[in-house]
């Protein structure tokens, strides 16, 4: 067991875990951040998708240890009243089915956005494409990320 | 306007919680009944409230609140029937609140997510709901304001006088409103009224769904709960011989480690202690069953086909005559792997046993089974558990088990404590209940002018029971004809999967189906529809669905896609009815560079009215994604009765960049709405292979699809 100051979604969390505990752990386990979801524990299927220092990443595989060093951002930090515009064009496009996979979807977004407001058809292929949805919703998630642009611009 | 008789029996007015306004309780299983009296407020707090089950209430403040009694694994059901008593109701869906109810047998009749029936068994019942609701409001208003009823309107939670310009609102009219005796007949909205109905309505769980809020099973926390992972036997067919487990017991985090039945429950205070004093466990297995492989069930297809054991499910005509007799026989055959469900959100439960009672909490698709198979096991009343449902990360068939909810109750039991039981990925897709695997083999006879004389079906399943739908088409548009099943038992435990057996039957059906049309020199469609014209004009035996409805999702696709008219793409069509609703495809392949790419697929549903647009888009396009990963790409296999797949690296979904565009449209018939959840899926397999065939000259007979000669190739993409 060490201990590790943690910088999620602008505040600091002090945890004591082992070191190889994977990151999506410690936010379920340890902070009850439920809303970073468990898919596949081996980086297949992005529903674990967080930012780390404004990346996507694959908190599964994420230790802690090498999480301490960075600044976190999970969906419940995204925005204040959940009104970041990925998640506004996420409900105006009524993307959800079940809705398991959706936060790492609006995580890996949101980082894509955050880097080219204004993406090719081919760069959303490609930066969406480790995430998995179950359901079938990829239609409308490539629909609300044009939404989403559109809004930042 | 449809005049519905309610008798009373079927309402009751409850007691108005502190604060008053108006409680209706509507009985989901309405039947006629004599009448009983109006429960007195007292009555309706106790007993009386068994018979009455469904909520709906309006507070002083204008909150209209609806229980949802049905489990939510994505088929938008916690958004549908709220819409449903709303639109009847005339209220303000923005100020609508909707909660989930939790299991209770004694008022709700079906509290199952399956077989895409929850809309069909509900829909009146949910109009008459709101329908009444509304009735009371404005008997209310026209004592409040002195007008005749008839001088009323209603809309968005106001009873409106437009003589005087006066209006009131729901809640201020709601403690009046429970003065008001329920009304044995209400009118129903005739369907240009409707004003939710048929339109795009958001789930009303977004805003929590993309915040991230607590929602799924696997999020459920409890002061004091521990953390529990199961390692099952890593075969079908072994037991354990020995489990060594002191090395974990002393591990960091770890509780207990204990073993029951064949399992090893490693029990801890956080999931990733528990994962990885896992790794440790040494247990040593040894067969107690068969082992089968993947070789032994290709085997066993083969002698199910030659057995003389097959059920005769259905039997027309003289099939022997008619296939000596025939120009042209066609015979092929079909096989089908199995198929894990893999929901998104793995299995997991809570249990907390206690001395006075059981409590059940997680994602389930029939919280009721959870419930009997729990007080079985544990030797107790069913009243003494309870089952509340979490919203469920997918089901598709898997969550209509419930190994995973007892096995948690037992594990709680044994330990004396609250636990969550988690299933990883791999425990999810090696611990069993699959889509069952199967082989077809049909026949077909043709006479010289191409008609089809006889026709025959033969299922060979592993642990797939009735792997036929005999009184499905081509049923009664075939004067011969011979449907059969057979099944091999295995250790391999099998369960519905989205769609059960039409998942992959109509595929193979609709495949054949082509193959016909071509030995009988006539286009796929115009084929189909002279075998509908046929079942239409002289019907041979029972049939389950209904022609003209076939033939409308026929004609509608075929229309669509312009059928036959386009030549840059290559058409395959496909056409099926399943749970109550139709649905034609039309997929489209282009040749890219001398590779087959599929790019668009055409659907045409009948689902008789849309409820909601927007989760109806979702159900038909989510159903084809479905269809067609699996088809394309699904594929379980079995070495001794290990499964060779365990998560996603090994195992292939469809993603993001492998689906085509898809273009959706609905019959508009106004019969009343029936099931969406699977019937979208059966027939794309179907249409995308006809489509292939066309494009590449080669049929495929077996899935998955890449698997195939010459297929290794086929891309998906709506944007190529
Ligand atoms: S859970 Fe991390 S990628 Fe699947
Ligand atoms: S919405 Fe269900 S997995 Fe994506």
């Amino acid at each position: 067991m060490a201990q590790y100051n943690l910088q999620i979604n602008n505040r600091t969390y002090t945890v004591d875990a082992e070191p190889d505990t994977p990151l999506l752990w410690i936010l379920r386990d340890n902070l009850g951040l439920v809303g970073t979801k468990y898919g596949c524990g081996i980086a297949q299927c992005g529903a674990c998708t967080v930012h780390s220092n404004g990346n996507a990443v694959r908190s599964c595989v994420l230790p802690v240890s090498a999480a301490a060093k960075s600044k976190i951002t999970t969906i419940e930090g995204l925005s204040e009243k959940g009104d970041h515009p990925v998640q506004q064009a996420w409900a105006e496009v009524d993307v959800p089915q079940c809705g398991y996979c959706q936060a790492g979807q609006i995580m890996s977004a949101a980082a894509l956005l955050s880097k080219n407001p204004e993406p090719t058809t081919a760069q959303i292929e490609t930066a969406m494409n480790g995430n998995i949805c179950r359901c079938g919703t990829y239609h409308r998630i490539q629909e609300a990320i044009v939404l989403a642009s559109s809004k930042i611009k | 306007m449809t005049i519905q008789k309610t008798n009373r029996r079927n309402f009751l007015k409850l007691a108005a919680a502190a604060g008053g306004g108006l409680w209706l309780g509507f009985n989901w299983s309405s039947t006629d009944a004599t009448p009983i009296k109006i429960a007195t407020n007292a009555e309706a707090t106790s007993s009386a409230l068994i018979d009455f089950n469904g909520y709906l209430s309006i507070s002083p403040d204008g909150v209209i609140t609806i229980f949802s009694p049905n489990p939510e694994v994505g088929q938008n059901i916690k958004t549908t029937f709220p819409m449903i008593v709303a639109d009847e109701l005339d209220a303000d869906w923005a100020k609508v609140k909707v909660l989930q109810a939790p299991l209770d047998s004694t008022k709700f009749e079906r509290q199952v997510t399956g077989g895409s029936g929850a809309i069909p068994h509900s829909w009146e019942r949910l109009r008459k709901a709101g329908a009444t609701a509304r009735h009371m409001l404005v008997e209310a208003a026209s004592k409040k304001l002195n007008a005749s009823v008839s001088e009323l309107t209603t809309d968005k939670s106001f009873v409106i006088h437009a003589g005087s310009g006066r209006k009131l609102s729901y809640g201020e009219l709601a403690s009046e409103a429970m003065n008001v005796p329920v009304p044995t007949e209400v009118k129903l909205k005739d369907r240009k009224d409707f004003k939710l109905i048929g339109k795009l309505i958001p789930n009303v769980d977004n805003h929590e769904m993309i915040t991230g809020k607590p929602l799924y099973g696997l999020d459920f926390y409890r002061e004091g709960m521990l953390f529990a992972m199961i390692q099952r036997p890593t075969a079908f067919g072994m037991k354990i011989k020995t489990a060594d487990l002191t090395a974990i017991k002393a591990m960091p985090g770890i509780v207990d480690v204990v073993t029951f039945k064949n399992n090893v429950a490693i029990v801890g205070k956080s999931t990733w202690q528990v994962m990885k004093a896992r790794k440790k466990l040494k247990v040593d297995y040894e067969p107690e069953g068969k082992l089968e492989s993947t070789e032994d069930h290709n085997r066993i297809f083969k002698e199910l086909l030659e057995s003389k054991d097959a059920a005769v499910k259905r039997k027309d005509g003289d099939v022997d005559a008619a296939f000596s007799k025939a120009a042209k026989v066609i015979t092929r055959e079909y096989q089908c792997p199995f198929l894990p469900h893999n929901t998104m959100e793995p299995m997991n439960f809570f249990a907390h046993v206690r001395e006075d009672g059981v409590e059940l909490i997680g994602p389930t698709q029939t919280p009721d089974l959870a419930r009997t198979e729990t007080a079985k096991l544990l030797g107790i009343p069913p009243e003494k558990v309870t089952v509340n449902m979490t919203r469920l990360g997918g089901g598709f068939g898997r969550r209509l088990k419930a190994d995973y909810a007892t096995e948690a109750a037992e594990l709680s039991s044994i330990i004396k404590a609250p636990v969550k039981v988690i299933w990883t990925r791999e425990d999810d897709m090696m611990g069993g209940y699959y889509r069952p695997a199967v082989r077809y083999r049909f026949s077909a006879a043709l006479d010289d002018k191409g008609n089809m004389i006889g026709y025959k079906l033969r299922g060979a399943g592993i642990n797939a029971g009735n792997s036929t739908r005999e009184d499905n088409f081509p049923a009664g548009a075939v004067d011969n004809l011979l449907i059969e099943s057979i099944e091999h038992q295995s250790p391999i435990t099998s369960c519905p999967w989205r769609a059960p057996i039409t998942n992959f039957l109509a595929y193979a059906e609709q495949s054949f189906l082509d193959e016909v049309a071509g030995e009988a020199k006539q286009d796929p469609v115009q084929f189909r529809l002279n075998l509908l014209q046929k079942a239409k004009q002289s019907p041979v035996g029972a049939m389950k669905y209904d022609v003209d409805r076939m033939i409308g999702v026929t004609k509608l696709a075929a229309e669509k896609a312009n059928w036959g008219k386009k030549n840059d793409v290559f058409q395959g069509f496909s056409v099926y009815f399943s749970h109550r609703s139709y649905v034609a495809q039309v997929a489209e392949v282009a040749m890219v560079q001398g590779k087959p790419v599929l790019k668009k697929i055409f659907a045409a549903a009948d689902c008789g009215i849309v409820v909601n647009l927007s989760g109806s888009y979702q159900q038909v396009r989510g159903g084809i994604i479905d269809g067609l990963g699996h088809a394309m790409f699904g594929n379980l296999t079995f070495n001794a009765g290990a499964v060779q797949q365990n998560n996603f690296n090994n195992y292939r979904l469809i993603k993001f960049k492998e689906v085509p565009e898809i273009e959706v449209d609905f019959v508009d018939n106004g019969i009343d709405p029936t099931g969406l959840g699977e019937p979208a899926l059966p027939p794309t397999g179907g249409a995308v292979a006809n489509a292939l065939f066309k494009a590449t000259g080669k049929r495929i007979y077996e899935q998955p699809f890449i698997k195939q000669e010459g297929m290794g190739d086929v891309n998906i993409s709506r944007n190529l």
